[in-house]
């Protein structure tokens, strides 16, 4: 016991004399946090529209009133060629052009059909379609707007039934796209800290030959792999109760469910993440090669393939299941759920026992690994 | 200097080969996560987990989910039959939106009220909730408008479509979000590949020693830097250009603009990138310290504050000001107009000219710094 928490205190001794190091790992997330958390962010309003009006009638410019009051749009340039909307689009000034054809007052006041052309940018196919959605909303109202007004006239009669959608959303009634990055932020702050700090502190020992030294002294294998282990759980717990704070604090996102709950997942999560960065150490002979596994092995697949920017149900049905190899997957859920739903261990208890099973798994196999690597 | 430069490049490309493994993962890896992340991460939403609590059991609400299903936007996973289940389904999951018709949907239709129908999204995935509300509020719109339709058409009047919509997609007609993502794909690979290596090789040898022995010797710090850079330049080139291939043979992403220009772009880019690795190096004494600087400053940065997924306009102003301060911000821009728009200079000189004064930024505070280690 003496042995382990002597090595301990040796750690972090160590960690004190790099005073870069300790400023990255207490400070970086915090400022990490505020700034991309107020990054994440897909809303989608200012839309920058031009608008192409041949027509230049009072129908014309009601239309376009139409998109303006919508509050998505902002239209930042009035053209008159077509030549002007290509070159506003390769330029990347506007979304989308509206065109609005010189016989649009004439036909409609006739009754007859006129086609207006919406050209836009779909480089960005997501904003695009969401764009898209406001654009067909607005013309198939005002669409219907003149059939009713025509019934009205055919029939002195009321007007006809229809239908509209009541959308109510929930958790997240605002539809803020930060409710749901922020927490997936947290555990990805928490992983690149603790696994490749984990991980590079070994190889670094080994590269001056620190750790030869303690093969040879008395110190048993798993007293030196606690004794190791811990002071990367302690900092990367640490790194969950400072970037929760911001969130918290700052962000004014308050955690609805339990917060002890929240931080025993926590710690469930940082052993995995400790036992990749352990794992890593065990394949890797510089530090260089190290970090290299522990960017393009772990880092970016976590960042892609978690879940936390791109909806895991929209991958490829043979993509899904590699997603469950991610361990950051269940503790993004899991926070997710917590701090946005509620929810509680009940609601949580698959993600967690997977989580818990796979932090032992990891941590285990790594630490023979390591054992076998030091004999 | 010349031949002093060549000597230090000589040096790094025998300790590069010398690292297999290292080698191994520097090729290998990038090929793999392009293969995994261009398929894996697009925004495209379709079969929506939908349930259904009819309580009016009419042929217009059967008709309303019948549109829904017949897109593959939606597919309806359950039907429940009382208000308590819809927290339920919604809670575990199980279904992303509740569509509950009241009873009067029906008779509200035909006695000319306005009928509605509750829609209950879940919407802690903000982004996936605003493309299924205009999806819904899209059908509510046809629905409403076939009603219209055929009532005037009893009427006596005509029916048709007052105002169409004609949209046309410049670029990229599918709406594909893969091919938008891919030039950030490219761009992420390339800047972490370039900064790490580069900040770590140098730090190796400030942790070694051996930057002292280069220190004494007649050799200049640009030299060094230059020397250290070379290698790593052509290195991460030609790991561009098999990115480039593979995005061709694997997503169909064809270069619609110059390939020279796309090249010469691309080693602006690579230069910037290295730049930023050596002044990453220039103010770490380890190489822990050096990683974790580079991955704080390239990781996350370049995925959320380069217009790669997260619309830069959408951002606060600050934050907009702040975006400047990743190369990936302006390459991005520069790849996506060379690669989906096919436009020339014209429409990226600015981008190009950030990029060099980002190199030039970066190499000049990390020799100040340097010299000023020296001195010391």
């Amino acid at each position: 016991m003496k042995t382990i928490l002597n090595i301990i205190i040796k750690e972090f001794l160590q960690l004190k004399r790099d005073p870069k190091l300790f400023s990255i790992i207490f400070v970086a997330p915090a400022i990490q946090l505020i700034l991309l958390g107020y990054a994440a962010n897909l809303d989608i309003f200012n839309i920058s529209t031009a608008v192409y009006d041949m027509d230049k009638s009072v129908t014309s410019r009601s239309f376009i009133e139409k998109f303006e009051s919508s509050g998505y749009f902002s239209i930042k340039y009035y053209v008159d060629s077509y030549n002007r909307i290509t070159e506003l689009i390769d330029n990347g000034d506007v979304l989308w052009t509206l065109v609005i054809p010189n016989d649009f007052e004439k036909k409609l006041k006739r009754g007859e059909q006129v086609s207006v052309q919406a050209l836009f940018d779909g480089s960005d196919g997501n904003k695009t379609s969401i764009t898209l959605g406001y654009v067909t909303s607005i013309v198939s109202s005002y669409s219907s707007n003149i059939l009713l007004q025509k019934s009205t006239m055919l029939n002195a009669k009321q007007p006809f039934g229809t239908v509209s959608p009541e959308l109510r959303f929930w958790y997240n009634p605002n539809l803020k796209t930060r409710f749901f990055m922020l927490p997936g932020i947290v555990g990805l702050i928490l992983t690149i800290i603790t696994t490749t700090l984990m991980a590079m502190g070994i190889v670094k020992e080994r590269e001056i030959g620190t750790l030869e030294q303690i093969i040879v002294s008395p110190i048993k294998p798993y007293q030196l792999i606690i004794g190791k282990t811990l002071p990367f759980v302690l900092l990367g717990f640490m790194d969950v109760l400072i970037v929760t704070a911001v969130m918290v604090y700052w962000f004014g996102i308050s955690i609805k469910g339990d917060f002890f709950f929240l931080m025993i997942a926590s710690l469930i999560y940082v052993l995995s993440s400790i036992g990749l960065g352990l794992f890593i150490s065990t394949i890797s002979k510089t530090q260089q090669q190290a970090m290299m596994v522990a960017t393009f092995g772990v880092l970016l697949p976590m960042n892609f393939l978690s879940g936390f920017a791109f909806p895991i149900e929209n991958m490829p049905g043979w993509i899904q299941p590699i997603t469950y190899l991610i361990p950051l997957r269940y503790y993004i859920t899991i926070i997710r759920g917590v701090i946005l739903k509620g929810d509680g261990f009940t609601q949580l208890i698959p993600e967690i026992s997977v989580l818990l099973a796979a932090g032992i798994v990891i941590l285990i196999f790594s630490s023979l690994r390591f054992r076998k690597r030091l004999s | 200097m010349l031949t002093r430069i060549f000597a230090i490049a000589k040096k790094e490309i025998r300790q590069l080969k010398r690292d297999k493994r290292m080698l191994y993962v520097l090729f290998i890896w990038p090929f793999i996560l392009l293969i995994l992340f261009g398929y894996a991460i697009n925004f495209d939403v379709h079969h929506i987990k939908t349930v259904v609590y009819d309580l009016d059991k009419s042929e217009d609400s059967r008709y309303f989910i019948n549109m829904l299903t017949s897109s593959n936007y939606f597919d309806v996973v359950g039907y429940i039959d009382s208000e308590k289940k819809i927290n339920e389904v919604i809670d575990a999951n199980i279904a992303r939106i509740v569509i509950v018709f009241p009873e009067d949907f029906s008779k509200n239709i035909h006695s000319n009220r306005q009928a509605k129908i509750q829609i209950l999204i879940s919407a802690i995935d903000a982004n996936t909730a605003s493309i299924v509300s205009s999806y819904i509020n899209a059908a509510t719109a046809t629905f409403s408008f076939k009603i219209v339709e055929e009532a005037l058409a009893v009427k006596g009047g005509s029916p048709y479509i007052p105002v169409n919509l004609s949209p046309r997609f410049w670029f990229n007609p599918d709406l594909n979000s893969t091919l938008f993502l891919i030039p950030g794909l490219i761009s992420m690979i390339l800047i972490m590949t370039a900064v790490i290596s580069i900040a770590m090789s140098i730090v190796r040898e400030k942790e070694k020693g051996s930057i002292e022995q280069i220190n004494v010797s007649p050799i200049s710090s640009i030299e060094l830097l230059i020397g250290k850079t070379m290698p790593y330049s052509v290195l991460s080139l030609i790991i561009a250009s098999t990115i480039l291939l593979a995005c061709y043979i694997l997503f169909g992403a064809t270069i619609k603009g110059s390939i020279l220009l796309l090249f010469v772009s691309t080693f602006i880019f690579l230069f910037a990138s290295l730049n930023l690795g050596i002044l990453i190096s220039s103010i770490s004494d380890s190489q822990q310290v050096a990683f974790q600087l580079s991955a704080l400053i390239t990781i996350l940065p370049s995925f959320l504050l380069s217009g790669f997924v997260f619309p830069i306009e959408s951002m606060p102003p600050a934050i907009q000001i702040l975006t400047n301060i990743t190369p990936v911000k302006f390459y991005i821009v520069i790849l996506r107009d060379i690669m989906l728009k096919g436009v020339g200079i014209e429409a990226f000189w600015p981008q190009l000219i950030y990029l060099l004064i980002f190199s030039f930024f970066f190499l000049t505070v990390a020799s100040i710094i340097n010299r000023k280690n020296k001195v010391d």
